[in-house]
């Protein structure tokens, strides 16, 4: 904990994430490059032919929209048992993202749905909680954007963002109950080969230092906006 | 009389006076039933097949029509400082707010579903099971909105900010409520559904008042 508070405090944060940005997006550059060349260099599923490249973008996709979740929740609870402000901004600045990667997640799944299923949506288990989770995304940006008070918005997304939280399995769990009562598609399933698991890996790795170098620049922007605000404010 | 009551009668009261949002809701949920055949064809399986759904859907979103009002009203005249400052703990006045909200709303929506199932041509085992479902799910309904209203109090037009945070949050309920009409009509046990949708409901309205006292508190600056 103590270790989490010293980066935790703004000026730390923008000196120790200055120095570890250069890394991250050099990795996350190599990353993305090499997945997307093993991806696309893969040979062509039997059944699922060569949209199999897909499955490369869709599934991290979706892996960081759930993540991106995570990351608010732990910072709505650091915002509000210790009431630091830098939990607040980091989780702000992590909803755009949750959201993207959320709509990028459904965009992929029904392009790849169309020669698979033969239509560009179906009322599937997971592609009903995901277009679920878009929408509680969307619900707590506009409750920040709503509030203008900042530390009040910041407290009350907070709450949201914990309600969400008790709230996510219940809905996985409702819309999984409801998708086997509506005898819903069946959703491939199975071993992944390994040709086709490295790739995928490499891309999810590259997926998540993604979402961490952006969310860093956010942040980092987050803070150098407010500091322009205090000066400006000052003079 | 004890300051639970005294809060819950007085909402009561002010829902009925106050151009009594029970009558509003009401309208507003006959009126969605009575388009929804205008809108699909007035073919009788198919209005029976889907009864269950649509009543459950327009149920909660005339539940919302006055949600928006839950805190509001108090906290622009003040007497949200008032009642924060008596000797009920907030969780306790939120969850008297709650009930009184399903009392005004939940409740005469719940009783008026039969006879809007009965211009759906839903059979009357099904008919039950919706009018148990509603009775069961709706206090879901008004305590999950509670928290959506607790957390916009402050905002002019929180109203329209509302539906948007809860109506996901309310997935769970629409779905083992309108699934167990469903399974009743396939003449499945609608037991399940209806398990499950009683512990939603009662995991939310035990559990919404707590959050909901936190966000007025944050709103009122404590």
């Amino acid at each position: 904990m103590n270790f989490l508070f010293r980066y935790a405090n703004p000026h730390e944060f923008m000196r120790l994430s200055g120095a570890v940005l250069p890394f991250t997006a050099a990795a996350t550059l190599l990353c993305l490059a090499v997945g997307l060349y093993l991806g696309f260099s893969v040979p062509p599923d039997y059944q699922q032919g060569t949209t199999i490249a897909l499955l490369f973008i869709h599934v991290p996709a979706d892996v960081v929209a759930e993540l991106a979740y995570g990351a608010i929740a732990v910072c709505s609870l650091l915002s509000l048992v210790w009431r630091h402000p830098l939990a607040d901004t980091a989780a702000r600045a992590a909803a755009p993202f949750g959201a993207l990667f959320t709509a990028l997640g459904l965009v992929t799944g029904s392009l790849w749905g169309k020669p698979m299923w033969g239509t560009y949506w179906v009322w599937d288990a997971r592609l009903t909680s995901f277009l679920l989770l878009l929408f509680l995304y969307l619900g707590y940006m506009a409750l920040w954007n709503a509030i203008e008070d900042e530390t009040r918005a910041a407290r009350a997304a907070a709450i949201l963002a914990l309600v969400g939280v008790v709230n996510i399995p219940i809905i996985k769990f409702s819309v999984d109950w409801w998708s086997t009562l509506h005898q819903g598609e069946s959703i491939v399933s199975g071993k992944v080969a390994p040709v086709y698991l490295w790739p995928l890996l490499i891309m999810m790795l590259g997926y998540v230092l993604l979402f961490l170098t952006l969310w860093m620049v956010r942040i980092r922007t987050a803070i150098l906006e407010r500091r322009a605000r205090n000066l400006m404010q000052a003079n | 009389m004890s300051p639970f009551v005294t809060l819950l009668l007085r909402d009561i009261r002010l829902a009925a006076r106050s151009g009594g949002s029970a009558v509003l809701a009401l309208s507003f949920f006959a009126l969605v039933a009575t388009l929804v055949p205008l809108g699909v064809g007035a073919d009788l399986h198919l209005l029976a097949r889907v009864a269950g759904g649509i009543l459950w859907v327009a149920a909660v979103l005339a539940a919302l029509l006055s949600l928006d009002r839950l805190f509001q009203g108090d906290f622009e005249d003040g007497s949200l400082d008032v009642i924060a400052l008596s000797p009920l703990p907030l969780e306790l006045t939120a969850l008297a707010k709650i009930t009184a909200h399903w009392l005004s709303t939940g409740l005469p929506l719940t009783l008026l579903s039969p006879l809007l199932a009965l211009l759906f041509n839903l059979p009357p085992q099904p008919t039950l099971i919706l009018f148990v479902s509603l009775l069961i799910g709706t206090p879901a309904v008004s305590a999950v909105g509670a928290i959506g209203a607790s957390l916009t109090l402050s905002l002019k037009r929180g109203g329209l900010i509302l539906p948007l945070i809860i109506l996901p949050l309310l997935a769970p309920a629409v779905i083992f409520g309108a699934g167990a009409v469903s399974l009743a009509l396939d003449r499945l046990g609608a037991a399940s559904a209806l398990g499950l949708l009683a512990a939603f409901a009662f995991a939310a309205v035990l559990l919404s008042p707590f959050a909901a006292a936190a966000s007025v508190r944050l709103n009122l600056g404590g």
